[in-house]
């Protein structure tokens, strides 16, 4: 018996699925989000916050609701209040989610489930919100 | 080679090759472990592939060697085992789909125990519990990981994300996934050290690849969750390489630990044609699964069975009818 007819056909199928994404143009180049930082200093570093602005938040939140803390000391020593929209996101800082948060977060994928109850200043709804 | 050198050997081959991924970058050889690394290790990985599976496709298979534990196919009134004996193509096809997906003859696995004295045999079902709790997370994750080629994600990954992450814990939200791999391979390489007669038949090619994959889950587990990097850099450059164009400049900006993931998965890129992983291709080619056992039904001739020249008998009459028939000899044929 011989099926080398079908493995072959098999094989050149795998290698054309595997590799199709790369020269078909499916994994196409995309540019990098090119998000508008505000003037002035963050929290912290421009660095520690990119890679880790959700841990940040997370601590925030859990020092805010279960320990009842209302101030954030960074790392050089200045005073922040603890809020994700009022902090993070006041007027001057990032106040546009879709141009800031979401830039990036639609292009790695990413989808915060914090809107189901915050509110982005840029997208109060009608009768209001935190 | 016994227990402690494969081991070690192997666990010592996985850490130095993790500190020449992480060190490599941190000295500033990201673009080398970054880019050519990954294009060379997907070279030999499909140029193996190609030459594996080549090879084996030009090994004859004359005679049809399926294991059954069924009964065959033979008269109509006696029951048969139409998954474990198959007889015809659709039979073979369920019978292979079942153990590609469902892994279904490791529920056959067996455990022997003395009970006072005397030998015991029980199913055990944890091998294939694990095997299939490894090897669907590992599908999960890599199909998540789409998400860092892909410039809009497609909607099955988004709806993977969602049910792996549901249970919402944490930040960034912990997919179950992430540990199922992890946990998964653990049990794996557990059950190698831990039961003895395993761990007598093990050798290096058996824990280095368990090692590797839990460098590899290990590492990423801690890029996500521990030691994060700017993911938004890390895209830059993963479809960057996908598209034939890396962005070298994004690679000063990723943290040294994703250089250690992406240098072990080059490597079990590139080890995997040339390893027990080929099971990946080679479950689907093994003459002992794929075949149809109807050797009583067909006749399968040995294609390198030496030419016999044949005389049969109508020829030797045609030969000597005249002469047979003078010495008065019956004749098929008058
Ligand atoms: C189920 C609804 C809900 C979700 C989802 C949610 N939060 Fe909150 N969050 C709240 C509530 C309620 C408070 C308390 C507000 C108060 O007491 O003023 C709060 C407070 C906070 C605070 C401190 C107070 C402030 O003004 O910001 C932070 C920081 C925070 N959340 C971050 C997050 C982050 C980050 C996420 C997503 C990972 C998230 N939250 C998701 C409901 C939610
Ligand atoms: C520079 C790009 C960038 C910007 C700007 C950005 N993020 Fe993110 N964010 C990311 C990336 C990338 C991730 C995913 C990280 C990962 O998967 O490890 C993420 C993840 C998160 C998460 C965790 C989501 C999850 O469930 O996994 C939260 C919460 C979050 N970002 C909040 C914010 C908020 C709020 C803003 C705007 C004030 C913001 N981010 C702006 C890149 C960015
Ligand atoms: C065999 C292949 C691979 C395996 C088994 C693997 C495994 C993992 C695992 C288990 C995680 C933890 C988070 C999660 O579950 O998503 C992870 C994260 C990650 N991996 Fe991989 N990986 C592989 C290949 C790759 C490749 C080829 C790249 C990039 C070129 C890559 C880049 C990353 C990055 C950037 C993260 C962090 C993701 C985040 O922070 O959300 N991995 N990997």
């Amino acid at each position: 018996m011989s099926d080398k007819g079908k493995i072959f056909l098999g094989l050149i199928v795998f290698i054309v699925a595997v590799t199709y994404p790369m020269w078909g143009g499916v994994f196409a180049k995309t540019p990098a989000p090119d998000v508008q930082l505000p003037d002035g200093k963050c929290i912290e570093s421009r660095d520690y916050m990119v890679a880790n602005h959700m841990n940040m938040l997370d601590e925030w939140r859990d020092k805010f609701v279960r320990e009842g803390e209302e101030i954030y000391i960074a790392s050089d020593g200045t005073e922040h209040a603890i809020s994700l929209t009022k902090t993070c996101m006041k007027s001057g800082c990032h106040d546009n989610k879709t141009e800031f948060c979401d830039k990036c977060h639609t292009y790695a994928d990413v989808d915060p489930y914090c809107w189901d109850c915050h509110v982005a200043p840029d997208q109060v709804a009608p009768k209001g919100g935190n | 080679m016994s227990f402690m050198p494969s081991f070690l050997i192997s666990l010592a081959a996985v850490a130095v090759l993790f500190g020449i991924g992480y060190g490599g970058a941190a000295a500033g050889a990201g673009a080398v472990i970054g880019i050519y690394v990954p294009y060379a290790a997907l070279l030999v990985f499909l140029g193996g592939l190609v030459w594996k599976v080549a090879d084996w496709a030009n090994s004859p298979v004359p005679f049809r060697i399926p294991t059954t534990s069924g009964q065959q196919k033979s008269l109509d009134w006696i029951r048969r085992d139409p998954i474990d004996s198959p007889f015809t193509k659709g039979e073979v096809v369920l019978r292979m789909a079942l153990e590609v997906l469902f892994f279904r003859s490791l529920l056959k696995n067996t455990k022997t125990q003395l009970h006072h004295g005397k030998p015991a045999y029980a199913t055990d079902l944890w091998l294939w519990l694990a095997a299939i709790i490894f090897h669907y997370s590992m599908l999960v994750v890599l199909l998540r990981h789409l998400r860092l080629f892909l410039a809009e994600t497609p909607f099955f990954v988004t709806a993977i994300e969602r049910a792996d992450g549901f249970m919402q814990v944490g930040v960034p939200v912990f997919y179950a996934t992430s540990i199922g791999i992890l946990l998964g391979l653990l049990w794996l390489l557990s059950r190698r050290i831990l039961n003895p007669l395993v761990r007598y038949i093990s050798l290096p090619n058996d824990y280095f690849p368990l090692l590797l994959l839990l460098g590899i889950a290990g590492s990423g587990f801690c890029l996500r969750y521990i030691d994060k990097t700017d993911i938004v850099a890390v895209k830059e450059l993963t479809v960057g390489l996908a598209s034939f164009s890396p962005a070298a400049d994004a690679i000063a900006n990723i943290n040294p630990l994703f250089f250690g993931h992406l240098f072990l998965v080059a490597i079990l890129f590139a080890y995997f044609p040339f390893s027990k992983l080929m099971h990946l291709a080679g479950v689907f080619l093994s003459p002992t699964r794929n075949l149809a056992n109807n050797s009583r039904a067909e006749r399968h001739i040995n294609p390198w069975n030496p030419k016999v020249k044949m005389h049969t008998y109508d020829e030797y009459e045609d030969d000597f009818r005249d002469l047979m028939k003078e010495v008065g000899l019956p004749v098929e044929k008058e």
